[in-house]
């Protein structure tokens, strides 16, 4: 399975494991990943699952379709980087992938 | 002795409390009991993309059972929580155990209005509120067959749009005047019945159901029009959804404070200070908007269970936050934040006719709510106006030339 990395605000960074398939929200959530809160369980609806790519993994990501950049420019402090990771989902090509949870969601 | 929390009920809220609990560094017993013999799973997606096979149902699940293992979460998913003995501080669950609890959080959730008519009691008539709903409703889902949804809400509507786009013949009846007349200005009642009509969804207002009529199960739906006339609708199944109440009925025998809802503090405390409430459940304080309310939500669950948590490790974290729900039918994203009740004008960015808007609701000039279909901007830039009671003029709401992001 794929390792995804986040590392939080404070710097400290968690690898797991994210099965094929899933969303790395949906992985974020079962290892309990501070900071990602999720709040519609998916469904591009609220920018709760607001994560940073880091600027190495930005290219390798299909660009943000419209409801999820809709959002995106309002989550809290975005960046060119900033993705919600409900809209990532896991192939073999992202093993290594990234990520840095923001500070707060909204 | 390391104290105990017992959590009655394991949907989104419960389950939400036990994560919440663990993860603000709560070191007590916790035990988290449900009543319908599966771990806590999302609600939302069961009406939307759970119904039209889109989702696995093991996705469904907030964490996986290992998780519960791990965290030291006793879960025990087939335990209602049947009384509550206060000033022993004990609750008897059903098979007769009886636990004690320094804190306890009621998460019982809310249940279906039942319709109690002629043929009420024929195979093949559902509610959705579980999973378990969920799963008979998909079993007679199929291509070509007649669904008769009753009710006109978002649990109607959503099912209606999947079933309809699975290919069945479905027909809405809605007794009201107009479709989400509970919760929607009328010019969205009426977008949303545009809306279905000319996707082929046969919706009907002012359409009172009075029977069902069948041999074992459903096969016809009779109901009275506006016209006073009686219809006779054939049906191979139909879906109920009027409409939920809290369930009280645990929190009212245990003698606690109950107005429509279990009555909390913006703590999410009862009137018992070892007892807690979160969710659908609850009627609870909104100190920006400034007054009670019950609400039917996944963000209500979520936050008002992290509100409980907190304040169990004592940490006195309030709940108050702007409400905001979504919908999805066809391909119509609904996203809407603040409670437009009370509105005394609405303004419209967009077209409807395009299927892209936001309707905006104000009040004596302040932007109380916004309803915006497939327009994710207008709903953010609102979750972030709404708790500012902004004032901003119709006429720049309106103008599309004015990005959003420069009215915040």
């Amino acid at each position: 399975m794929p390792k995804v990395t986040f590392i939080q605000p404070d710097g400290s960074a968690e690898t797991v494991e994210i099965a094929e398939g899933l969303s790395v929200m949906e992985g974020a959530m079962e290892y309990g990943i501070p900071g990602i809160l999720a709040q519609c369980g998916g469904g591009c609806s609220c920018s709760t699952c607001h994560c940073y790519v880091a600027d190495e993994w930005v290219a390798a990501l299909p660009a943000p379709a419209d409801d999820e950049s809709g959002l995106l420019e309002f989550a809290w402090e975005p960046k060119e980087s900033s993705r919600l990771t409900c809209q990532i989902h896991i192939t073999p090509e992202l093993e290594g992938l990234i990520l840095h949870v923001p500070e707060q969601q909204i | 002795m390391p104290e105990t929390t017992i959590i009655a009920g394991a949907g989104q809220a419960g389950g939400q409390t036990a994560i919440s609990l663990r993860q603000a560094g709560y070191e007590g017993k916790i035990i988290l009991c449900g009543a319908e013999g599966l771990p806590p799973y999302q609600r939302p997606p069961l009406s939307k993309k759970y119904l039209g096979g889109e989702l696995e149902r093991a996705r469904l699940f907030l964490r996986p059972q290992s998780f519960y293992e791990t965290q030291e979460i006793d879960l025990r998913p087939d335990s209602e929580v049947l009384a509550v003995d206060r000033a022993a501080r004990k609750v008897t669950l059903e098979g007769g155990e009886v636990l004690s609890y320094d804190h306890l959080v009621l998460a019982t959730g809310s249940r279906p209005r039942s319709l109690t008519i002629p043929g009420s009691e024929l195979a093949d008539i559902f509610y959705l509120r579980t999973l378990l709903d969920v799963d008979a409703i998909r079993g007679r889902m199929e291509a070509g067959r007649q669904l008769v949804v009753v009710g006109g809400g978002y649990i109607g509507l959503e099912v209606a749009a999947t079933a309809k786009q699975a290919g069945l013949d479905v027909c809405v009846l809605e007794a009201a005047p107009r479709l989400l007349g509970r919760v929607t200005a009328p010019e969205m009642s009426e977008y949303y019945l545009e809306a279905h009509r000319s996707r082929g969804v046969d919706v009907r207002v002012h359409a009172a159901v009075s029977a069902f009529s069948g041999n074992h199960a459903i096969e016809v739906v009779e109901c009275k029009g506006s016209d006073g006339l009686d219809e006779r609708i054939p049906a191979d199944m139909a879906v109920v959804g009027i409409g939920v109440s809290p369930a009280t009925d645990l929190a009212e025998k245990a003698g606690l404070s109950c107005d429509d809802g279990i009555s909390v503090d913006e703590h999410c405390r009862t009137s018992d200070a070892h007892i807690y409430a979160v969710g659908d459940c609850t009627r609870h304080p909104n100190p920006i908007l400034g007054r009670r309310l019950r609400l039917e939500s996944v963000q209500n669950a979520i936050e008002q269970a992290k509100t409980a948590a907190a304040n169990i490790v004592g940490n006195p974290l309030r709940y108050e936050q702007i409400p905001w729900f979504w919908s999805d039918q066809f391909d119509l994203k609904l996203q809407m934040a603040g409670i437009s009740e009370g509105y005394d004008a609405v303004v419209q960015r967009g077209s409807m006719e395009a299927d892209d808007f936001a309707l905006f609701y104000l009040r004596e000039g302040l932007l109380i709510a916004v309803d915006a279909v497939n327009r994710p901007r207008e709903f953010m830039a609102c979750r972030k106006l709404l708790p500012e009671r902004a004032r901003i003029e119709p006429s720049r709401l309106e103008d599309e030339s004015i990005p959003m992001q420069e009215m915040i």
